[in-house]
């Protein structure tokens, strides 16, 4: 199937750190997690879903958030080493990319980039 | 464009779970933007409308985005858009307020018409708001009930991208507004062949990928970072290699000074331009091991052409100090890279940083010390 070949093309970053938890007890089976994982990290099995790609997994919490059974526990954040340094350092309110959320707050206005 | 009589609907049972929203809050975003092409009546009032081709001036503020040059103020109104010509059954697709997901998403639909619901992102994509939360349910409800979306429209549907759902609970939504929404392919692209698949996003439509040609466009963001560190340590460098050398100050200067702006250029070319464009075939999974790798390559070709005089310690120390500095300096940039990058997740971010910050930090220091030691001994 192509869906093998996609998998095979993308990059995995470090393995064994992703803090993706699934409850197949209280699984319903909905699929919802399907539809919002961009790497194929789920696939479901008779009744619920199941992890396939853990280490694809890049934590962006889309699962856990539209997850209607709460079943998905993951700490979601963006991996982006500038936000580590951002709020290591205290400056730009640890944002990433894409500048502050206030832009009324001129004074952390920031251009750093990443994300298109 | 002309003027687009807008069919009244009569059909406005509100669910009455919505969001409250004051009377002053109903907002419709400006008519005098530059790529508002027209308008329609609605019973929401006045919309403004867009067409699904761009001009000039759309793509030619894209490539001043990506170069860094209004990008935090690159943004529309949010509120809700007509795409051609829609009507009450027309499909309502939910958008950022960042001017290129705006026109990303225009672009996709030509030759249709729906309604755009922009979201107040402050100028943020689709998928940076998400994770942030401004493109999130909170503000998706807000918007839904500010932009009397349920008198635009007689479903009760929205299609958000795929990217967008890290911030929104669909299940939410519905509870709160009455709204389902359905999340249609991670790339405007695909939307045509979504839409006419019958609202059903494929395994590929949902697969995010990094492909060459998304990591190109990101590289004059990374360089344009790059600039101001650039010009606060270059001249210092050259400045120390012309008064600390063993020669005439433009002597030293055209020798060590310029070598050293030039390797210095080199290894932020090394992390901000080779490591996105070889991302894929760099070795490690680590960013920093890939720009460390790219980093040695440079520093070796480099050294090499500059034929230095292994024999003296002198000449020793140089060159192991620029094997020092231009891998710390690759590799700090490409660490830098996770963030613009599809697949990192948070827990690898700082489980790579944990070692690699540190050692970065060490070899930029000690190659700096070393340099300066081999300028001053020459």
């Amino acid at each position: 199937m192509t869906e093998g070949k996609i998998k095979m093309k993308n990059s995995v970053y470090l393995k064994n750190v992703v803090t993706l938890q699934l409850d197949e007890n209280k699984c319903t089976g909905c699929g919802m997690c399907l539809d919002v994982c961009p790497h194929e990290v789920f696939k479901m099995n008779s009744k619920h879903v199941v992890i396939q790609n853990r280490d694809a997994c890049m934590e962006c919490g889309a699962c856990s958030l539209n997850c209607p059974a709460n079943a998905i526990a993951v700490e979601s954040g963006v991996g982006c080493a500038a936000a580590v340094i951002n709020s290591m350092l205290g400056r730009n309110n640890g944002e990433c990319c894409c500048g502050p959320v206030d832009i009324s707050d001129t004074t952390t206005k920031s251009k750093s980039g990443c994300c298109g | 464009m002309d003027k687009f009589e807008f069919p009244i609907i009569q059909e406005q049972s509100d669910c009455g779970c919505g969001v409250a929203v004051a009377a002053s809050e109903k907002t419709v975003p400006d008519l005098d933007q530059s790529f508002v092409s027209g308008f329609v009546d609605t019973p929401a009032g006045r919309l403004p409308q867009v067409s699904s081709a761009l001009v000039w001036q759309d793509r030619w503020g894209s490539i001043k985005a990506r170069w860094g040059v209004g990008r935090m103020d690159y943004s529309v109104n949010p509120g809700i858009y007509a795409l051609g010509t829609p009507d009450n059954s027309s499909p309502v697709f939910v958008s950022a307020n960042y001017k290129m997901s705006f026109d990303r998403l225009r672009q996709a639909l030509a030759e249709r018409s729906g309604w755009i619901l922009v979201l107040d992102t402050k100028g943020i994509n689709v998928w940076c708001a998400a994770g942030k939360g401004t493109f999130g349910t909170d503000e998706l409800v807000r918007r839904i009930e500010s932009s009397s979306l349920k008198n635009i429209v007689s479903h009760r549907k929205l299609i958000l991208p795929q990217l967008g759902a890290p911030g929104v609970a669909a299940h939410k939504v519905k509870q709160m507004s009455g709204f389902k929404v359905q999340y249609g392919p991670v790339r405007a692209e695909d939307l045509p062949a979504y839409l006419d698949g019958g609202f059903q996003t494929t395994a590929q439509m949902r697969i995010i990928t990094f492909p060459l040609k998304e990591r190109a466009v990101l590289i004059p963001i990374e360089l344009v970072e790059t600039i101001k560190p650039f010009l606060m340590i270059a001249p210092l460098l050259f400045l120390f290699a012309a008064i600390a050398g063993p020669s005439a100050f433009w002597t030293n200067a055209a020798s060590f000074g310029l070598f050293a702006v030039w390797a210095f250029l080199c290894a932020i070319i090394g992390g901000a331009v080779l490591n996105p464009l070889l991302l894929p075939y760099l070795p490690g999974r680590a960013f920093s091991i890939k720009g460390f790798s790219i980093g040695m390559v440079i520093a070796l070709i480099i050294l090499y052409l500059r034929g230095i005089n292994l024999s003296a310690w002198a000449g020793r120390m140089e060159a192991l100090a620029w094997f020092l500095i231009i891998p710390a300096v690759s590799g700090y940039l490409a660490m830098n890279f996770t963030g613009a990058s599809t697949y990192t997740s948070l827990s690898g971010v700082k489980k790579e940083m944990r070692w690699a910050l540190p050692l970065e930090i060490a070899c930029g220091a000690a190659g700096v010390l070393m340099w300066m030691g081999a300028i001053l001994i020459y």
